[in-house]
């Protein structure tokens, strides 16, 4: 293993190595409309909760029950780790494979932190009435913030898949643009929760 | 009988077992033999929904008839739209794409092979679970656009099938696009400029950025239904403040460019079978680029022209109404260019360029009366008449099935070594065409005389005897020439002769490999010098195209398996979902949907952790290959 980290080291890499194979630029452009793709799923779960936040039937509603400084931290948690990502993309395209690995390893620990925090909403909103099958608001909320969050948590594994494949195969020409995607990945993601931030808590507390 | 040649040693071919040619087929990463899969089994999805077809108009040939129940129309109804156009029409479709595009580019693979094999599998499991409902508890039977809160809160278990099948299905469909997408923009063979492409590729292109864009309000949409049904929510449950038109919106946001993906690829093959036995370049090449980017782009404004009766409002009404005609315009750019084509041309009439020919006038049809149902008041007395399926039928089995018959009499010998039976596909053409509008013209007058859609039934003396007589009459015609195309495929299985590498004198990349293909399609890949490349060099009086590079060894994937498997751990969770309405208040459904996708995302991180060495085929051996 060691071995195998050294010898990655001392080898060149190229300015982009994420870009230096035909495989990596096809993956790089790949995840991008992956990304597009992504992008229209979730404009259509947040056309869905626009259409039906008003729909409390009997429930709580989101001015009664989101808490901004929770979301706050949340929001902060998660902006962070994107900051995280990017140096570990820097790091990863000057071949600095330990920083690489350092800055991974921030970023997933923000990321569980800010499960963390979306586990204990979810369950305190759950005591407080407000189940998935409460009413259509409750739906959407639940599908619309539950599917960012199972993009969080299916991010997370991908990125410790990656740090442990790391461990064994260090930075070359086939794992940097592996990194170099879970890293766009991970951006958006975040992009999405400024969304939510924005759509769902603060019109949900002020609008 | 194939032509022997040093890649295929014939010595070991005799001897392979059944178990290792189904092994072969099944970790198979080659977009060739992907395609072959891709068309026989939307080949034989086809014939499946064409029987449901056929019993559909068995039961409206004569008044009260009592062939098949309310119920199982209703399943037969659904069964056969959401098939043709999800598991008949699309495959077909994307099948030739996998056979050609990387030909035509000049590419070696499509740039993602691994995930073409997984889009593949998605597609036939999600495919067959859909299928199995019929064994299970019934089949879905809310229409092919399974209108909520009819299949989220009455109908039965088939629902879930429909919504799991076409859920797993369009996941493979979604990363197929991608595929493509990222193959034509990076694969491109030196000098093939985008202006340069075949407008099969291009339509190709166009289409896959339909995929992409289009296929996630699908995915949406189920979830929300799925999520309805099993998990107790409330999306279109109006009493705790649901919204049912949430799910048409999602469904012809999606649905409305599902047309365009269909008919796009079909412009292509049309696009590419009229210059060939024209003996000419496309007239306005450029023009025909332009029109398919148009037709796409404005194909994603139009979804709100099949709610024109929901009560949206005469402004939204009108603004849809308008775009709807917009795109008649790109699309008659389309039919001008292909007359333009023929004309002057020294017009051939094979089976391949009759379809073409047969596609002009009917799809012209189909286009007519689309922009009569844009108009929206007039649309209040269409809506939901047999006008809209003599319409639509005019230009999905008009257009895209026309079409599709085309590419299959002129890509066979490409695809399968040897070319249909000639004779024999004219015949089929003329069965067709004139079955097929026996069958639907004379339903445009029978939707305008009052006849609805969906009906199981009628009542006699109300003047719409004899239109659904003739009706049922053309569709037998249709399903005779079916049967007339599957004696030629066996006849030309058994009896064809070996196909020369170029049987049509065609222009572009794919006609200039030698057949069969090797598996790396190009021993070096070619330098690509202007439109319709092969044409070009021939006309330079070559028989080969330049070579863009010196000949080296061939790097191609390794087969696997793991496709099949991820594909089939969806297809357990699936069904595991699907097992709730049968075991109600059991873990033991949720249990195995958890197992299904736990199988499919360990395929995903084992294919992760594992590079793929990949094969290497040496200059040697292919220059062997060449001599031969």
């Amino acid at each position: 293993m060691q071995t195998g980290i050294k010898a990655n080291q001392s080898a060149s890499l190229p300015e982009h190595p994420e870009r230096a194979t035909l495989e990596g630029k096809n993956k790089v452009l790949g995840v991008w409309f992956f990304l597009g793709g992504e992008t229209v799923l979730f404009a259509s779960f947040f056309g869905t909760f626009l259409a039906l936040r008003d729909g409390t039937a009997n429930g709580p509603s989101g001015a009664e029950l989101f808490s901004l400084p929770l979301v706050f931290i949340m929001t902060m948690l998660l902006l962070t780790s994107s900051l995280t990502s990017v140096l570990a993309v820097w790091a990863m395209q000057s071949n600095e494979y330990r920083k690489m690995q350092r800055w991974l390893t921030l970023t997933v620990l923000l990321g569980f932190g800010f499960l963390a925090f979306e586990i204990f909403e979810f369950v305190e909103y759950a005591h407080q009435g407000l189940r998935f099958s409460t009413s259509a608001f409750s739906s959407a909320f639940y599908t619309l913030v539950g599917c960012h969050g199972a993009h969080v948590t299916f991010g997370l594994i991908w990125i410790i898949l990656l740090q442990l494949q790391g461990m064994k195969k260090g930075i070359n020409l086939t794992t940097a643009p592996k990194y170099y995607v879970a890293s766009l990945y991970w951006h958006f993601i975040d992009v999405v929760w400024v969304f939510i931030f924005t759509v769902v808590y603060l019109m949900g507390k002020v609008g | 009988m194939s032509q022997p040649t040093l890649e295929q040693k014939p010595e070991k071919d005799r001897k392979k077992g059944f178990g290792q040619t189904l092994w072969e087929w099944l970790t198979t990463v080659d977009h060739k033999k992907i395609g072959i899969m891709y068309l026989v089994s939307g080949g034989l999805f086809f014939l499946i929904a064409g029987v449901q077809a056929m019993l559909i108009r068995i039961q409206l040939m004569v008044p009260e008839n009592d062939f098949l129940t309310a119920f199982t129309y209703n399943e037969l109804l659904t069964m056969h739209g959401t098939i043709m156009i999800f598991f008949a029409a699309m495959p077909i479709l994307v099948g030739f794409m996998n056979a050609i595009v990387p030909l035509q580019i000049g590419a070696r693979d499509l740039a993602f092979p691994f995930l073409n094999a997984l889009g593949f599998w998605l597609f036939l499991l999600g495919a067959l679970l859909l299928n199995v409902s019929w064994f299970m508890g019934g089949a879905p039977n809310a229409g092919w656009t399974n209108y909520v809160p009819l299949s989220s809160g009455y109908e039965g278990s088939g629902i879930d099938f429909y919504v799991l099948g076409l859920q797993i299905s369009g996941f493979g469909t979604l990363i197929t696009g991608i595929n493509f997408l990222v193959t034509i923009i990076n694969m491109r063979a030196p000098g093939m400029t985008l202006m340069r492409m075949p407008m099969f590729t291009w339509t190709a292109l166009t289409m896959s950025a339909l995929i992409l864009f289009a296929f996630p309000p699908l995915t949406a949409g189920l979830f929300l239904v799925m999520f309805d049904r099993i998990f107790d929510a409330n999306f279109f449950d109006v009493a705790a403040g649901g919204n049912v038109i949430i799910w048409q919106h999602l469904f012809w946001i999606f649905g409305h460019p599902e047309v365009y993906i269909l008919i796009l690829p079909s412009f292509g093959i049309i696009s590419e079978v009229i210059p060939t036995f024209a003996k000419k370049r496309l007239f306005g090449y450029e023009a025909m680029v332009f029109a398919t980017i148009l037709i796409a782009f404005v194909g994603f404004m139009v979804w709100a022209h099949h709610m024109f009766t929901v009560g949206l409002g005469p402004f939204v009404n009108v603004l849809f109404g308008i775009a709807t005609m917009i795109i008649a315009v790109p699309t008659g750019i389309k039919i001008f260019n292909w007359l333009f084509t023929l004309w002057g041309g020294r017009i051939q009439f094979t089976a391949a360029s009759l379809w073409a020919l047969g596609f002009i006038p009917t799809f012209v049809m189909g286009g007519v009366t689309g922009v009569m149902v844009s108009v929206a008041p007039a649309d209040y007395q269409y809506h939901d008449s047999y006008f809209v399926v003599a319409h639509f039928h005019y230009v999905i089995v008009g257009g895209v099935v026309l079409a599709v018959f085309a590419g299959l009499h002129y890509w066979w010998p490409k695809m399968f070594n040897r070319k249909l039976n000639e004779p024999l596909g004219k015949a089929t053409f003329w069965l067709f065409l004139i079955g097929f509008h026996l069958t639907f013209f004379v339903q445009h007058f029978l939707g305008l005389w009052g006849m609805p859609r969906r009906y199981f039934t009628y009542i006699g003396g109300q003047g719409l005897d004899t239109g659904n007589l003739i009706s049922t009459v053309g569709s037998l015609l249709m399903g005779g020439a079916s049967v007339l195309l599957l004696i030629n495929i066996i006849m030309t299985a058994i009896r064809g002769v070996p196909a020369d590498h170029d049987p049509w004198d065609g222009r572009t990349l794919e006609w200039a490999t030698p057949t069969p293909v090797p598996k790396y399609n190009f021993a070096q890949i070619p330098q690509v010098r202007g439109l319709d490349a092969y044409w070009l060099a021939k006309m330079e009086g070559k028989k080969d195209l330049p070579a863009a590079e010196p000949p080296g060894p061939i790097h191609m994937p390794s087969p696997s398996i793991i496709p099949f498997i991820m594909a089939l751990g969806l297809f357990i969770s699936g069904w595991g979902f699907c097992l709730h309405s049968f075991y109600e208040d059991s873990f033991i459904p949720y249990l195995i949907g958890i197992i299904g996708l736990v199988i499919a995302f360990g395929c995903m991180a084992i294919h992760s952790l594992i590079d793929d060495p990949g094969i290497h085929i040496e200059p040697s051996e292919h220059n062997k290959e060449r001599e031969t």
